[in-house]
Order: C-alpha cells, then structure tokens, then sequence
C-alpha cells in the first residue's frame, strides 16, 4: 500500500482519526505522517527530518541528555567544542540548540537581562505565530498519545491555518 | 560607480567637520549587527550555494534602495581595501578578509554602510561628523527597516537580535563617538575620566579600534551593554558621557590658556614648526604632532586651518592613502619622506585669509 499523502513512500503507519463523527483510517509513509505532526518516537530517520525543522530544542526532552556534549546543530552542523573554541555561534539555530548550555556564558556576560530594544516589525508576527504553532504541535503529540483523536484533528486544522497564512 | 568615490574621493561624510562640536568630537558612529534566520554564520559560510543565496537575498534586499549598491571584496583592490579601512568605513578584519561572500553596501558619501559577511550576515552603519549620535541612528535605523522588509533576520523575543558573537545580542547596536582629547591626556586627567566612563558601563578604546593605544590622542567612547537596554536608552547614555567628556576637555583647554599661556603656546608652535618643515616624518610621529597643531588651530593659536582638511590630514597619512596619492607603491621609508610633504602641503595651502 502506497502512502495516501505522497503516493509514492510506502505508508508503514495507519493513523485511526474520529472526526465529525466520521472514522476514517490514513495510511502514510514516516515522512508524510511527520509532517501532520504525528510522531513516531520509535524512528530515526522521522526524528532527524524533525530535528531539521521545527523541534530543534527537543533532544533533550526526549532522554538523550547523556548525548548533549556530543550534540551538535542540526542546522549548521556545529558542535559546543567549535563554539567555545571561537567564542562564535554557529548559525542563529545554535541559540536554541545550545540554549541550556549557553545560559551560563550569557548570564556572565548579559547578567539575568532580556532583549528590550527593536523588534523586527514584519519578523514580530512571524515569530508569535512561529511561536504558537509550536506550541500547538506540542499539544498535538499529547493528544495523540493519549488517542484523543478529535482533539487532534482540530489541533491539526489550526495548525494547517497558522502555516498557511 | 559609488565604491570608486568613496577610495578616490579626499573627504567622506564624517570627515567634512560640518557636524556639531566637530573641533573636538570627530565622528558618530552607530553600528546594527543582524543576522539572516538559518543561514550559517559568515565563518561557516563556505558552501558556494549557501553563500550565493545570501547575497541573493540581500541584492533582492536594497534592489528598492537606489542610493545604495553592493559591491564584493573581492572586486576591491588590497590598495583600496586600506583606503577604505584608513577612511573608518570598514574594519581591519573585513579588509582582510578574503572570502567570496565579503561585500559592502554604501551610499555615494560614506555616511550609510553595510559590511556584509564581516562577523555577522549584516553589519549596517552610519558615520557622521562631529556629535550626531541621534542622526546615525536614524540612518542605520532606517536603512534596517528597509532590509527588513525583505529579509527574514535571526531574532528572538528573549535575546533580541541573534548575533554571531553572544557579546552583540540584544539590540545588536553598538554607539561610539570619536573623541580628540589632548587637553585631558597632557594634564593626565585622562585615566580618572575613563574609569568614570567604564563605571557607566561604556569602554573607551585608540583610534583604528579594539587593542589600539590612543594615537594621536583620539580615543573612541563606546556602548559595551547592548541586551537589557532599549537603544533610546543606549543613545541617551553615550550621548550624556560625550558631552560630559566634551565638557572636561573644554575646560582643561581653557585652564591651559589662563593659567599656562606660554608653555601651551610654545608646544603647540614647536610642533607646527617641526611637522611643517620636517622632511621625514613617521606615522607615529606625525599623529602626535599634529594633536598638538590640531588642538593649537582650534584654539586660535596657530594659523586657521578648516577642520575638514584637519581630518582629512588623520587620514591621508596612513599608509594606502600615501601610495594612492604618489600613485605607486612605496616602502616605509619612501612612505616617511612622501608623508612630510603631504603634511607641509595641507597646512600651509589650506591657511584661511583673514
Ligand atoms: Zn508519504
Ligand atoms: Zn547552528
């Protein structure tokens, strides 16, 4: 069976949704079902096209923390030992990659300080809502690992209204 | 093709000396650090496709900006590279840097420039004569909201404008004023005012920037803080610490004037003497003395020069000025003959009637 978003992977996961009432059954591909937000936690290779996109400050959450002084940027490639050694980041990714392990460094040299200057005007709503789609993904993996799939669904529509915007 | 005015000109925008307080305060300088959202940083930015991208996104960027243009290092001549670093337009570590993405982006009189790929993705900037910290910041101000409208930069609520170097985060601005302060450094009242300044949480630093001792007495008062305040309140604190600073050198000078008329006027005529009749002359040497012939035209002691030419003496005595000048290369030696002459020759044809 082919996955029904791409028509080409072969689909490995069947996602069951209820919505409106209605029951359907999806069959995807890894990487088509990644990007509905449904996450195999079980797969490398899902795991890696996440890490390229949007869940760059996850690692940690899911229990590779023995792994954080080999972790290196998903986006630029770079690891702590090349930070520290010319006091430069790698990319602007590198702030959330390493974001528990520069919080010493930024404290000494910023003291417990935030950003009160300019704000991009056109980047502002582009962050909020980079922001809120986030965080909505985040309750979509909760609703579905606990099989609230109506809940799920909703979340993915709004989702899908935030990216298309 | 503006690159070309700005080496071959004699004069750019903070050297006309039209700027308030000129005779003293020589430059203000406002500096935006900004970072393209994804992209390697300009140290990692090797891959030709990567690169080729970013400098695509910026020429997409000012193509509405018709009174600016990009143009690459790597077009520019070393000569010239100098020329420009001599003229505080860009940094040594641009000058020197010979990566394919290296570009600036200038206006036709050198008051708006970006350096692209120095340090970070954007370093846009603004130099204007005498004490006009509000102004530069409108222009460098300006000139990133325009390139904001096409450009997606690094930014996060929290840090503020994400830097290459964690010390830039936050407003990414960094103020400085360039200041020439004989009066403090010959009474040396220099020290106390400095550890004032440091106290404010501003640094003071030589002429061509980090590490440099202060030749010829310039010194350069900059903001070190950038996360935690608002450039209103960056601006604010410079601008207060400059006039403060300016304030202390005036009064010196005057002390100097009442209550040692005679030995000031005798320094500063013994190097005017020595630098207008000199045959070979240092660069070292030709800065200190002419600190002092500096300091004696402003304060009406020696014959009147316009304080145009006076900066533009700070300028064509380094080394790629006297070269493009002779029109040929020249070893230090050479360098210290061709530069006595170059001295004697502004001063003297440049001495106001009346
Ligand atoms: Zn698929
Ligand atoms: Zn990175």
């Amino acid at each position: 069976m082919k996955c029904e978003d791409c028509q080409s992977n072969p689909a490995v996961v069947t996602i069951a949704e209820t919505y409106n009432g209605k029951h359907t059954q999806l069959h995807l591909c890894e990487e088509c079902a990644a990007q509905r937000g449904y996450i195999n936690f079980g797969s490398g290779m899902a795991w890696s096209k996440l890490l390229g996109s949007f869940f760059v400050s996850s690692p940690v959450q899911v229990g590779q923390v023995g792994l954080t002084n080999n972790k290196t940027c998903p986006n630029c490639g770079i690891g702590l030992n090349a930070i520290s050694h010319s006091g430069k980041l790698g990319c602007s990714e590198c702030y959330e990659t390493f974001r528990e392990q520069l919080e010493p460094t930024l404290r000494r040299i910023h003291s417990n300080t935030g950003h009160t200057g300019k704000i991009p005007k056109r980047g502002a709503s582009k962050i909020i809502v980079k922001r809120k789609i986030e965080a909505l993904k985040t309750k979509l993996q909760a609703a579905v690992a606990e099989e609230q799939y109506e809940q799920a669904a909703e979340l993915r529509d709004e989702i899908k209204n935030l990216e298309m915007n | 093709m503006s690159i070309n005015e700005l080496v071959n000109n004699s004069v750019v925008s903070w050297m006309t000396a039209d700027g308030p307080e000129a005779d003293i305060i020589i430059s203000s300088r406002i500096r935006l650090a900004r970072s393209l959202a994804e992209l390697p940083f300009p140290h990692l930015l090797s891959e030709e496709e990567k690169g080729r991208l970013m400098l695509d996104k910026v020429e997409e960027a000012i193509k509405p900006l018709p009174h600016l243009k990009m143009v690459m290092l790597s077009e520019i001549s070393d000569l010239d590279r100098n020329i420009l670093l001599e003229k505080h337009l860009i940094s040594p570590e641009h000058a020197r840097n010979n990566s394919p993405f290296c570009g600036i982006i200038t206006n036709n009189d050198g008051s708006v420039i970006a350096m692209v790929n120095e340090e970070d993705h954007l370093r846009i900037q603004s130099i204007l004569s005498g004490l006009q910290l509000n102004q530069a910041y409108r222009y460098a101000d300006d000139l990133d909201d325009s390139l904001e409208q096409t450009l997606d930069y690094a930014f996060d609520d929290q840090r503020g404008y994400l830097t290459a170097c964690p010390t830039n985060l936050g407003t990414g601005m960094r103020g400085s004023v360039m200041l020439h302060l004989p009066g403090l450094t010959m009474t040396n009242r220099q020290t106390q005012v400095f550890n004032s300044i440091n106290q404010l949480g501003l640094t003071v630093r030589g002429l061509y920037g980090e590490g440099t001792e202060a030749l010829g007495n310039f010194y350069q008062v900059s903001n070190q803080i950038t996360l935690g305040q608002n450039e209103e309140d960056i601006l604010n604190n410079l601008w207060t610490v400059t006039e403060h600073v300016l304030e202390q050198e005036r009064a010196t000078r005057n002390y100097l004037w009442s209550e040692m008329k005679y030995t000031l006027e005798d320094r500063v005529w013994r190097s005017y003497g020595l630098v207008t009749n000199a045959r070979v002359v240092t660069s070292n040497e030709a800065l200190a003395l002419l600190s002092d012939v500096r300091m004696g035209i402003v304060m009406g002691i020696l014959p009147q020069v316009p304080n145009r030419v006076l900066n533009e003496l700070i300028v064509a005595i380094r080394p790629a000025h006297l070269q493009k000048m002779a029109g040929r290369e020249m070893d230090s030696d050479e360098r210290d003959i061709f530069r006595a002459r170059v001295i004697k020759d502004m001063l003297t044809k440049n001495i106001k009637e009346g």
